[in-house]
């Protein structure tokens, strides 16, 4: 299954995805793994931002189309379901 | 209420400032995570789904006017404009930044606040009946008891690295407020029959993977003897608690596997080691030194009068007020459950005002419920027009304290890193099917406790209906439990079945209502009336055409 990479970045605790070797802070942009080995490269290489103290606890999470697979990173992207004011999704 | 002495100010400035330095070598590089980690939980700072969470503690539910304003205006400065309050009677933030955390507790310890004993396997922050020093019920005010341990436990060098987190609850009335029967320890204060007042200590209570009610251990505890007393508890669950397994290491575990009599016979030994050396004692000084931080505010002499009974005022009054052990006084619970808002959440303009309520007309104090409202608990009858006039601007007028739609709910998976399922919105769909005030008032009292996973936040195994949400490959299931409680007839909520899906919890609670409306005696609560039954006829009817469909 596809999947992207993501992180919290240190200062703030804002939720990152992997983009192109760097960090932005919109799933949509972030890079799309269809194999397992470009998603394990991408995670390698960010241990080096955990190693810089850039982010912290980066993973890996499985896609489904466009979206997510699971709930909890549905509401990660997006913010608290119960609040769309708040999150990612207030900037929209 | 509690004034920090300088020696307690100067511990919060200097604990405030190591973090700093903490914090500082951390965005540095000089800690990595592993090695951040420890100081950032006891200072607190959890990081979760969306940002860090600072939790603050507040002793035994206690706050002052100047308190909540600081709430305010670190929820407006550094937050994104309000709180939550828990089932800890603790306040979290949401969306505090690492890099701001030293200067929020630095501004939080001004007005005597801190995030000390909120995370970690350490003593947490006590808990208390959120009545105290109001009930009409209660022996004697639970709180100073509550100082005395915050005193005693905090950065204890023994106890620091216990096998898990040990939570302690306060309380001094017969009708249980505090959950105490669900606490790791609790000090339960109680008279002997010659009329003297000491401490029952109940052991090896909680809620999680492995609801447990706790036992006695102490029947009756001498006053000066507490300390000691608890010392001892502490100190053979500190050397026999696992520490192999981080599901079993909590009391309730040792506690069960020890069994009763070899529990009190352990405890009583280290006990009788600490009297004989003498150390522990609180003398009668200095117990009256701390409950002088505690008198009553000078109370008028007032007489009852006749309270308020028609239109939303009188909802209010007939959902939210307690008896006041004094005439012309009562209790009020603001609920902080509004019919489709988020329990526990509390806005920066809210926090203010209810300040301003605590000046005019509150003698400068509220209390945080373990059940997610604030209690002014010392209110003259005759404010009460006015105090509800505030409260309804203030969106804070809901009349439901004790109803179906005060429901006690965890953050869930809208916010915590450990939940499998969101919780808040089932509790809102719930409040939302039961928004009726008189079908609320039919019902009575029924509590509806919630969890988004197993750690049991949401105190879900307490409910008279528990609701627990898991996740199946993926998918929110929500798995429905009956006849738990909190209270002095604590018990552990017996599950159902299978879970429902999102859209079938909310239907498959009505149906259970409606069923224990058809078939209670006259004046009997839910829970009596599950308990009387059994859980059968619930579950027939909660699963309706799904059991049909299966046979």
């Amino acid at each position: 299954m596809a999947q992207k990479l993501t992180a919290n970045r240190l200062i703030d605790g804002i939720v990152l995805y992997w983009k192109g070797g760097d960090w932005t802070e919109s799933l949509a942009e972030a890079d799309f793994f269809e194999s397992e080995e470009e998603a394990q490269a991408a995670l390698a290489a960010a241990k080096d931002f955990v190693a810089r103290n850039v982010v912290v606890s980066p993973y890996l999470f499985e896609m489904k189309g466009d979206r997510p697979l699971k709930e909890r990173e549905i509401i990660r992207a997006l913010g608290p379901s119960v609040r769309p004011d708040l999150g990612k999704q207030a900037a929209r | 209420m509690y004034r920090y002495d300088e020696f307690d100010a100067q511990f919060v400035r200097e604990r405030t400032e190591q973090f700093r330095f903490q914090v500082e070598r951390r965005l540095r590089g000089e800690l990595n995570e592993d090695q951040f980690k420890p100081f950032r939980l006891m200072n607190g700072l959890y990081l979760q789904l969306h940002a860090y969470m600072l939790r603050i503690a507040v002793p035994y539910g206690t706050l002052s006017a100047a308190q909540m304003r600081m709430f305010a205006h670190i929820a407006r400065k550094y937050d994104k404009g309000y709180g939550h309050f828990t089932t800890r009677q603790n306040l979290q933030f949401n969306w505090p930044k690492l890099k701001d955390v030293p200067d929020i507790l630095a501004e939080l310890a001004t007005a005597q606040l801190h995030a000390i004993q909120t995370s970690g396997n350490c003593i947490r922050n006590v808990t208390s009946d959120h009545f105290a020093g109001a009930a009409a019920d209660e022996i004697e005010d639970p709180r100073p008891v509550g100082e005395l341990i915050r005193q005693w436990s905090s950065l204890h060098p023994e106890f620091s690295f216990l096998p898990r987190k040990f939570k302690i609850a306060v309380g001094a009335s017969k009708h249980d407020r505090a959950a105490l029967r669900f606490h790791d320890m609790a000090v339960e204060i109680v008279q002997n029959e010659a009329g003297k007042t000491g401490y029952k200590i109940w052991v090896g209570g909680g809620l999680g993977r492995t609801p447990a009610t706790g036992y006695v251990v102490g029947d009756f505890v001498e006053k000066p003897d507490l300390l000691a007393f608890l010392e001892a508890v502490l100190r053979v669950y500190n050397e026999n608690g696992r520490r192999d397994n981080i599901y079993k290491a909590r009391i309730k575990i040792l506690a069960y596997a020890l069994g009763e009599a070899e529990m009190r016979e352990r405890v009583m030994r280290e006990f009788l080691e600490i009297k004989k050396s003498g150390s522990l004692q609180v003398p009668e000084t200095e117990r009256a030194r701390i409950e002088a931080y505690f008198k009553p505010p000078a109370f008028e002499t007032l007489d009852d009068i006749a309270l308020p009974s028609e239109g939303a005022l009188g909802q209010w009054v007939a959902s939210n007020l307690h008896k006041h052990r004094m005439p012309g006084y009562a209790i009020a619970t603001v609920s902080l459950k509004p019919i489709g808002g988020v329990p526990g959440d509390c806005s920066h303009e809210q926090l203010d005002g209810l300040a301003q309520l605590m000046d005019d007309f509150g003698y400068d104090e509220i209390r945080v419920s373990h059940e997610q409202n604030l209690v002014l608990p010392h209110v003259k009858q005759k404010d009460l027009v006015a105090i509800y006039a505030r409260l309804a601007a203030l969106g804070l007028g809901t009349a439901n304290a004790g109803l179906i739609t005060d429901i006690i709910c965890c953050p869930g998976l809208d916010y915590c890193d450990l939940a499998n399922a969101r919780s808040i919105p089932i509790a809102q769909k719930i409040a939302e099917r039961f928004a009726d005030f008189e079908r609320q008032h039919d019902i009575g009292e029924l509590k509806i406790k919630m969890s988004g996973c197993i750690n049991a936040c949401g105190h879900h195994h307490a409910g008279h209906i528990g609701i627990l949400g898991v996740d199946k490959k993926g998918v929110e299931f929500y798995q429905l439990q009956l006849g738990g409680s909190g209270a002095e007839d604590a018990s552990i909520g017996q599950i159902l079945g299978p879970g429902f899906g999102e859209h079938e919890i909310v239907d498959a609670v009505e149906r259970i209502v409606d069923l224990y409306v058809k078939l209670r005696k006259p004046g009997e609560r839910f829970l009596d009336t599950t308990r009387r039954l059994g859980i059968e006829p619930f579950k027939n009817v909660a699963y309706g055409e799904q059991l049909h469909a299966a046979h």
